[in-house]
């Protein structure tokens, strides 16, 4: 049985002109030790489906479907059991580390309140448990770190010792947003590397939100892409990245920068922009932008369809039919 | 080919709590034009400052910057010279480049006007400005807020654009945009360059971009240029280790599990720089004369220049290969 399973998960939030679905009719699910990435550009919803799942979602926001975590129904947990979830079962760490770190209290101070409070155990306890997670995290020197506030450290030393954090009360799984964002390549390289090891060692389940399919590709399982709310298609991280097949995924792979011809400067891009929240265009959302659009995608809400036990997109157009014939059931 | 712009030895330092650093420690570098040079190193290694010294926002305290021919001076309140408003820069956030509450038309005309342009003229040549970055020409009359990030980067570019420029330096113009705009704008750049055949420096933490759309690359590491040269020399044959090890951390998209290698420990903070070779407490590869001697920039056989001493002037560049 997986870890978590999202059924039909809807978020509406409240904007300047309404109410608006920023997540919709989203199924997933994360596997125990399994790492799911979830991409889509800016305001596809990805932070929002992260923050359903806490209990978190901004004032005035509402969740509605299924989300069951080791087979228990959450999404109508109320606030004090959210409080329980969080933390113990499921963790979350932000792009911006300081989120979870507050800049003033010694890494001890913070570590260690965070252990007592949860885990209800000893002063000394929590100190030898600290000691462990920093070095767990790789954080050179755990003692002399112990004594120093977050703002004395790198950005990425901050975020592991965020992740230190987050491992504190051994959840089950790891949300991790945009984790290395705003990280330098080489620094960002040090935590995929840890959260890889965290999988390994710990049967960690891992969910890793980003828009960077490079980030993706070498850390995740499975790979969902979203857009305008919705999944447009998923699959085994290898065959999503090699074999995508929603226009959508095309497009956004045909975009990385490895991938343009290589005898031209231009980069191959999808015209248009992404939909705002509230402006999301009928049917396949995508249909303002996709080359393969028929009249019916402006009407009709796409239904998945399955490619492969484990790869299926949201798209009724099949614009590279050889390959579809040869994939699909 | 034409030599647009030349630095030499340029140093800039910052004044923090009355200790100086020295974010940019003597940089020697030229653009010709109709060239994209991109300029790559981590986060804090003195790109921006070094961007802005060119365009002379800020004023170095040693070496010296021509532009066109002429000495680039510390840009004062008043009027820019003349000449030097063919050397434009682009930022990375376009909104704080922008004034919020003035119509996006008035905004790109302004350089116009000061240059003696009639109001009713610039405003048109805005319009002509906005089309060509790809926006409706009835965006003159609009405000920033009402634009997305992707377009408000292409309008800082309409407006870099009024002045005619030679040469542009753009500071990570396309870090803060969504995966399509990115592409877009950096076409745009691209397109640019070739249609008035200007200069550019590129600048930007993203090695991965800036190999697709350079003509040569700079690699900088805590306010030095540790080597230069083509695209095609740094990415596939790169003789620096620290230009290696940024190779090496990224990741790629291909759906292998490739994982990208670390570089472990911090830039160092430029208040107190390494002794030796400013890369030596990171470099996998360094020998016991690193950390005592500075190596200089040394032109290797195939005309790039790298400062190593794995390296030898005028010999082929040695292979570096990092574990
Ligand atoms: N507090 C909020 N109130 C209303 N809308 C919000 C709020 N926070 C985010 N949104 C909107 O919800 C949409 C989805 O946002 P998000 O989940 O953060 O996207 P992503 O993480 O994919 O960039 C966006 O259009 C965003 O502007
Ligand atoms: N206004 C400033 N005052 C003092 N130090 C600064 C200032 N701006 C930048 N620095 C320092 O100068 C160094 C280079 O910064 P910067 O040029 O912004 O690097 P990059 O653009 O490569 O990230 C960094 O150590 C940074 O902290
Ligand atoms: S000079 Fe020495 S320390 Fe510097 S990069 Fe070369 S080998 Fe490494
Ligand atoms: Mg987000
Ligand atoms: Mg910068």
């Amino acid at each position: 049985m997986n870890l978590l399973t999202v059924e039909n998960l809807t978020v509406t939030l409240a904007t300047g002109s309404g109410d608006a679905q920023a997540v919709r009719n989203l199924s997933f699910s994360v596997g125990h030790g399994e790492i799911l990435g979830v991409a889509g550009e800016s305001g596809s919803g990805k932070t929002m489906t992260a923050l359903s799942m806490l209990g978190l979602l901004p004032y005035k926001g509402k969740a509605s479907g299924s989300i069951k975590f080791d087979g228990r129904e959450i999404l109508t947990s109320t606030k004090r059991e959210y409080r329980d979830i969080r933390g113990k079962e499921i963790a979350m760490i932000f792009q911006d580390p300081m989120t979870s770190l507050h800049p003033m209290l010694t890494v001890e101070v913070q570590l260690t309140e965070h252990l007592r409070h949860h885990r209800k155990v000893s002063k000394d306890a929590a100190r030898n448990s600290a000691l462990e997670l920093l070095a767990t995290v790789k954080i050179p020197e755990p003692a002399a770190a112990l004594k120093a506030h977050p703002s004395q450290f790198s950005g990425g030393m901050r975020q592991r010792i965020a992740i230190a954090m987050a491992l504190a009360c051994e959840p089950k799984l790891l949300i991790a947003d945009e984790p290395t964002t705003a990280l330098d390549v080489t620094v960002q390289a040090g935590i995929l590397k840890l959260l890889h090891q965290l999988r390994t060692d710990r049967n960690l389940s891992v969910m890793v939100i980003t828009h960077d399919l490079g980030v993706l590709s070498s850390l995740t399982d499975r790979i969902m892409i979203m857009y305008a709310g919705s999944e447009v298609e998923s699959g085994a991280t290898s065959d999503l990245l090699q074999n995508p097949r929603h226009p959508y995924t095309k497009g956004l792979i045909a975009a990385l920068p490895g991938n343009s011809e290589v005898n031209s400067k231009n980069l191959l891009s999808i015209d248009g922009m992404p939909p705002e929240l509230g402006n999301f265009p009928s049917g396949c959302a995508f249909h303002t932008r996709c080359k393969f659009a028929k009249a019916s995608c402006k009407e009709t809400v796409p239904e998945v369809l399955n490619l492969s036990s484990d790869h299926r997109i949201f798209c009724p157009v099949n614009p590279f039919s050889e390959l579809s014939n040869s994939g699909s059931k | 080919m034409k030599e647009i712009l030349n630095l030499k030895n340029v140093a800039v330092e910052y004044d923090r709590h009355g200790r100086k650093v020295r974010a940019v420690a003597g940089v020697d570098l030229t653009l010709n034009s109709g060239e994209i040079l991109g300029l790559v190193g981590e986060s804090g290694c003195g790109k921006s400052t070094l961007g802005k010294a060119i365009v002379g926002i800020l004023s170095p305290i040693t070496g010296e910057i021509v532009f066109d021919g002429q000495k680039v001076k510390k840009l004062t309140r008043g009027k820019r010279p003349e000449h030097f408003r063919n050397l434009q820069m682009v930022f990375q956030d376009p909104y704080g480049s922008l004034n919020p509450r003035r119509k996006i038309g008035m905004q790109i005309a302004d350089g116009l006007i000061v240059a003696g342009m009639s109001k009713k003229l610039a405003l048109l040549k805005a319009e002509d400005l906005l089309e060509k970055v790809g926006l409706p020409r009835n965006a003159v009359g609009r405000f920033p807020h009402q634009f997305s990030g992707g377009q408000r980067q292409r309008i800082s570019i309409a407006r870099a654009l009024a002045a005619s420029p030679t040469a542009i330096i753009a500071d990570e113009p396309i870090s803060a945009l969504d995966t399509s705009s990115q592409a877009q704008v950096a076409n745009l750049l691209v397109n640019l360059v070739d249609e008035f055949d200007m200069g550019m420096v590129f600048i930007s933490h993203d090695l991965s971009i800036v190999r697709r759309i350079s003509d040569r690359v700079a690699v900088m590491y805590l306010g030095k240029i540790v080597e230069v040269g083509t695209v095609d020399q740094i990415w596939n044959n790169p003789s620096h280790p620290y230009t290696r090890a940024l190779i090496s951390a990224i990741p790629h998209a291909d759906g292998t599990s490739f994982m990208p290698k670390d570089l472990p420990g911090d830039v160092p903070n430029p208040m107190s720089p390494p002794s030796g070779c400013r890369f030596h407490p990171r470099c996998p590869l360094a020998k016991a004369e690193c950390a005592s001697n500075e190596p200089e920039l040394r032109k290797l056989a195939d005309g790039r220049d790298v400062s190593c001493v794995l390296q030898t002037a005028g010999s082929q560049p040695v292979t570096i290969t990092l574990n």
